[in-house]
């Protein structure tokens, strides 16, 4: 590039840039009042460059404006938190001279229009944002909400999501370890696709994506900068309408894991060159938001040369340049004279890097065309300066009318109940989720020890004794009826599934998926629910290392369920002898309940399945004594005395049992379980309360795991027995019982998602994908 | 004993190869780029799966094109022991260095998860300390694996007793339900004419720790291991 270091001139309107009016200004998404702030930055009117740029930069997407000030309240510090949140991904020290990165985003709107490229670039950013730490991946996850699977579109969406995200990772080569998916009419327009990741690193191989060192070069590395994506940050940040398919798609990215493979080798051995001061992955608002929160982190400014900007097409302009979410690309500070030992790396990986600018002193955002300013903007007002927002937020009344709604009625049946229970095994809600994770390499890598089906993932870490677990958890109905308790029960599921494969939770990451802020009724579930997880991740001492805020989930004006994703990591010390399976391991085995039944039917599957109702109040969630549960469990699991460990969440200790029995359906166990509490039958055994766990242990040490329990200071009875493979499922309460053959159940819980996939009548919307 | 593991761009379970390899003992691995014109002086050759070149046309179909390729098949001619595994099994059909193709999986989608495969002979470099009838259980993790050739070429295979695995039930009984890609045959691993390539589906190097939930791929190097000491003798 031709070095420009002096230049003072006034950004100029580009010829055929169209006139800032406040019609284009609305377009862009900023209010009146933000433009007003722009003006007081720039001292002037913005040029249309200029007005791109900001744009993107002060989307919620990329600004956090209307989120910033609630996620203040979250815990962020603790000593094993070497980076917290505004970076790439957070890092936590895991001992032995390793940290991991981890990271949850989403890609919701993107998928939502355009399944399979929405949901496979959304895997492709995550991965990037873990890689550019400094981290190889090593795992991922994911988070996925959909409609009813009787809408042939919704369905369309299911299978498109699951092959965007299984092609992208398999060909990656990372395993998937976990995740969950939901389905309920809440989401049915507005699908919700987030993805975590995982990646390890030496401690001392953190790289930050920081711009600092005045004469270094900026390169561009990676894929080309074409039309694509242009103004997916703003487009991330509005509500959805019914006619927006079409005229959106262009805004969705299209991903190349083979890119994106060739730039992580190539990523990871440029960072241990020692040739770059700083690398980040050019996502939302691409050059933009790389560049000047690099610019802004280092302290620094920058200045970018659009003409030597790698295109895919000719004639491309600043504005499109700069707001292109082409997939796989990089932006990386070299050391000066060191330009050419970054492109042969790149080269090695048959990929591109060209010196696209330098950093500077100056603070500004510098953007040349030909040498001829177009842009011109202080880099920490860009980048920090956008206005945040407290909104007014007040409860909805159609919330407060279903939460104090009367279900007794509904507590009533009594008798034999397993016709309840067959039709439960029809809720895709409440059955597995193998015909999506077939479609994931889950043991690549060969580091996985625990494979998705159960509570967590479990991976070890070669070398050391050590392993991780991860699991994302949250229960929307919970969430809508009661966002604060809802959000407390997301951390506290997250963290017992993490303590039920035999790890300490460590960190959280987190996605806020809400609808409107603007409206009080959501700016109230919003708050409300970052409040409750604030107090959650603090008693759990879980802090939260980063994540992602998802707002406008909304289509034609309704809102999805409030949907605060939790991502919780654990460590295992010992992971060839503490990793537990979920699943029971032997005839005979002894089977016991951690925890209390309490009379809870509310926001549970079995309203929704059985009366069509998300009501009622959610299960109380006692952090207290959840901490204390949690720490029992883990101590029964390091002494050795449990065999298996299931959370008791959907569908109750019923749907827990029977999930322990099946195990990944290699064989299914019988159970014989007697339960004496007086409560109603259907509560216990479909009823929702948390805080709950069901182990198993051998005969001989079942006097000891009593005795243990006790000590912890947890609840414990013995409900029966492990019995022979392929036997019946038995469970009796004084007022009901449950009695069936295992395969049968079998039968169902493995075929009821398949069934449902495998309709044969036309999904109605499904021909848009032939429409390219 | 050295043996080369190819990477080629978009390989994914090279590292996985050489960490088998590194695990089980009595092995040297090294890695070979996909530009590198020479192997060296190696006894045995791994191609391992991933996505070599993204896939892009056909899986393999770019790869049997790579400079490596050529040193393979001199290797291969010479006596040498290669073992493709999963991609590697694609390449080396599509190279003609074993006979058939891999079409997509007959359900259309990538399936991942242990199968079990039985030891139909013991015959090969790669499969002698197995039991003939031998049940593994060992992942498989493809989108390809639909083995498919010429009635002719599947008699021979049959006839030449050249069909290493195939998938069974946990017991060792053929179906279609045991099936997971819709093979002809039931094949999982097939041997070149002079016994010397072995393509599989199946991640054996998945399937050689205990933590990782299976050890039944261990056999696979092992009977590699004692080959080679036997040639070396």
């Amino acid at each position: 590039m031709t070095p420009v270091t002096e230049v003072t001139d006034i950004p100029q309107p580009r010829q055929g840039d169209p006139e800032i009016t406040p019609e284009l200004v609305a377009e862009h998404g900023l209010s009146e009042e933000e433009y007003e702030r722009i003006l007081g930055i720039l001292g002037r009117t913005p040029t249309f460059t200029e007005l791109g740029i900001f744009s993107a930069m002060w989307s919620e997407h990329c600004g956090y404006k209307n989120s910033k000030r609630l996620l203040r309240l979250l815990p962020t510090e603790a000593p094993w938190v070497i980076q917290g949140p505004g970076e790439n991904a957070g890092v936590i020290d895991v001992g032995d001279g390793l940290a991991i990165a981890f990271k949850i985003e989403s890609h919701n709107h993107p998928s939502a229009v355009e399944p399979y490229q929405g949901a496979a670039t959304g895997v492709g950013g995550i991965l990037r944002d873990i890689f550019t730490m400094g981290a190889r991946p090593i795992a991922v996850l994911d988070s996925l909400r959909f409609g009813d699977l009787d809408s042939g579109r919704v369905r369309y969406l299911l299978a498109g999501v699951v092959k965007g995200i299984g092609d992208y990772g398999n060909c990656v080569g990372i395993p998937n370890i976990g995740g969950e998916v939901f389905f309920d009419r809440a989401y049915e327009g507005n699908p919700l696709v987030n993805a975590m990741a995982i990646g390890l690193m030496k401690r001392e191989e953190l790289i930050l994506g920081e711009a600092t060192g005045v004469g270094n070069t900026l390169m561009a590395v990676g894929a080309r900068t074409g039309r694509d994506g242009i103004h997916g940050a703003t487009f991330a940040s509005e509500e959805l309408s019914e006619d927006a398919d079409e005229a959106s798609r262009p805004r969705v990215q299209v991903g190349d894991p083979f890119t994106e493979k060739l730039l992580l080798e190539a990523s990871l051995e440029l960072i241990r060159s020692g040739h770059i001061v700083g690398i980040q992955d050019m996502g939302a608002a691409g050059l933009t938001s790389s560049a000047s929160e690099m610019a802004g982190r280092g302290g620094s400014g920058v200045v970018l040369e659009m003409a030597d900007v790698p295109v895919r097409e000719e004639g491309m302009t600043p504005y499109e340049i700069l707001l292109s979410e082409s997939q796989e690309r990089m932006l990386v500070v070299a050391e000066r004279g060191k330009e050419h030992e970054v492109r042969k790396i790149l080269e090695k990986w048959e990929l591109e890097a060209e010196p696209v600018g330098e950093v500077t002193d100056d603070g500004r955002f510098r953007i040349l065309e030909h040498g001829a300013v177009v842009a011109d903007i202080p880099a920490l007002p860009l980048t920090d300066g956008c206005p945040t927002y407290e909104r007014e937020g007040i409860e909805g009344e159609e919330v407060k009318a279903a939460r104090e709604m009367d279900l007794s009625s509904f507590l009533e049946p009594e008798g034999d109940l397993t016709p309840i229970f067959l039709e439960l095994l029809g809720s895709p809600n409440l059955t597995s989720k193998r015909w999506i994770y077939e479609q994931y390499d889950t043991t690549v890598r060969t580091g996985t020890v625990i494979r998705p089906g159960g509570d967590a993932g479990v991976i070890r870490l070669r070398g050391t004794k050590k392993g991780i677990a991860a699991t994302t958890d949250c229960n929307g109905r919970y969430c809508w009826l009661d966002p604060r308790e809802g959000a407390k029960a997301a951390v506290a599921e997250a963290a017992r599934n993490v303590v039920c494969a035999g790890a300490l939770p460590t960190a959280v990451t987190n996605n806020l998926n809400f609808g409107n802020p603007l409206k009080p009724h959501i700016y109230h579930q919003l708050r409300e629910a970052v409040l409750g997880m604030a107090e959650a991740c603090s008693l759990f001492e879980t802090p939260v290392t980063g994540g992602n805020v998802s707002l406008f989930n909304e289509t034609d004006g309704v809102a999805i369920y409030p949907t605060p994703v939790i991502g919780m990591v654990g460590i295992l010390d010992d992971v060839e002898a503490h990793a537990t399976s979920a699943a029971f391991q032997a005839q005979g085995d002894v089977i016991l309940l951690l925890g209390e039944n309490r009379e809870e039917i509310g926001g549970s599957e079995y309203l929704y399945r059985t009366q069509g109702m998300v009501a009622g109040k959610p299960p109380v969630v006692d952090l207290l004594a959840e901490r204390r549960l949690q720490h029992g469990v883990l101590g029964l699991i390091q002494r050795g005395l449990v065999r298996s460990a299931h959370d008791c969440a959907e569908g109750g200790l019923a749907f827990a049992l029977l999930e322990s029995a099946l195990g990944d359906g290699s064989q299914a166990f019988g159970v014989d379980v007697e339960l004496h509490d007086r409560l109603a039958p259907v509560a216990l055994f479909f009823g929702e309360t948390t805080g709950r766990v069901v182990v198993s242990c051998a005969p001989e040490d079942e006097a000891d795991v009593l005795e243990a329990a006790r000590g912890f200071g947890i609840p414990v009875r013995v409900l029966g027995h492990v019995t022979a493979p392929d036997g019946a499922f038995s469970m009796r309460t004084p007022r009901g019982s449950l009695q069936i053959e295992m395969s049968a159940l079998a039968e169902r819980y493995f075929g009821t998602l398949p069934a449902l996939m495998e309709r044969t009548e036309p999904a109605p919307e499904a021909g848009v994908q032939e429409e390219f | 004993m050295r043996v080369a593991v190819l990477t080629f761009p978009g390989s994914n379970c090279d590292y996985d190869c050489y960490q088998a390899l590194k695990t089980l003992g009595g092995f040297e691995p090294e890695f070979r780029w996909h530009r590198d014109r020479e192997l060296g002086d190696v006894d045995a050759v791994m191609i391992p799966g991933g996505f070599s070149y993204g896939d892009y046309l056909r899986p393999g179909a770019i790869a049997r094109f790579s400079p490596i390729l050529e040193a393979v098949a001199d290797f291969a001619r010479a006596g040498g022991p290669v073992v493709g595994i999963c991609n590697g099994f694609q390449v080396l059909c599509e190279a003609g260095l074993l006979p058939g193709a891999l079409l997509r999986n007959e359900s259309l989608r990538f399936r991942s998860f242990p199968v079990h495969i039985r030891v139909e002979t013991t015959r090969t470099p790669f499969t002698s300390t197995y039991a003939k009838g031998q049940v593994l259980q060992i992942p498989i993790a493809h989108g390809d694996g639909n083995y498919h050739a010429t009635p002719e070429t599947l008699a021979e295979l049959e006839g030449e007793d050249r069909i290493v695995f195939r998938y069974c039930t946990p017991k060792g009984a053929l179906s279609p339900e045991a099936n997971p890609n819709g093979s002809a045959h039931h094949i999982a691993g097939i041997l070149n004419e002079t016994r010397n390539v072995l393509g599989m589906m199946p991640h054996p190097e998945r399937a050689v720790e205990k933590i990782l939930g299976s050890t039944d791929g261990t056999g696979l190097f092992t009977s590699l291991r004692s080959h080679l000491q036997g040639a070396a003798a």
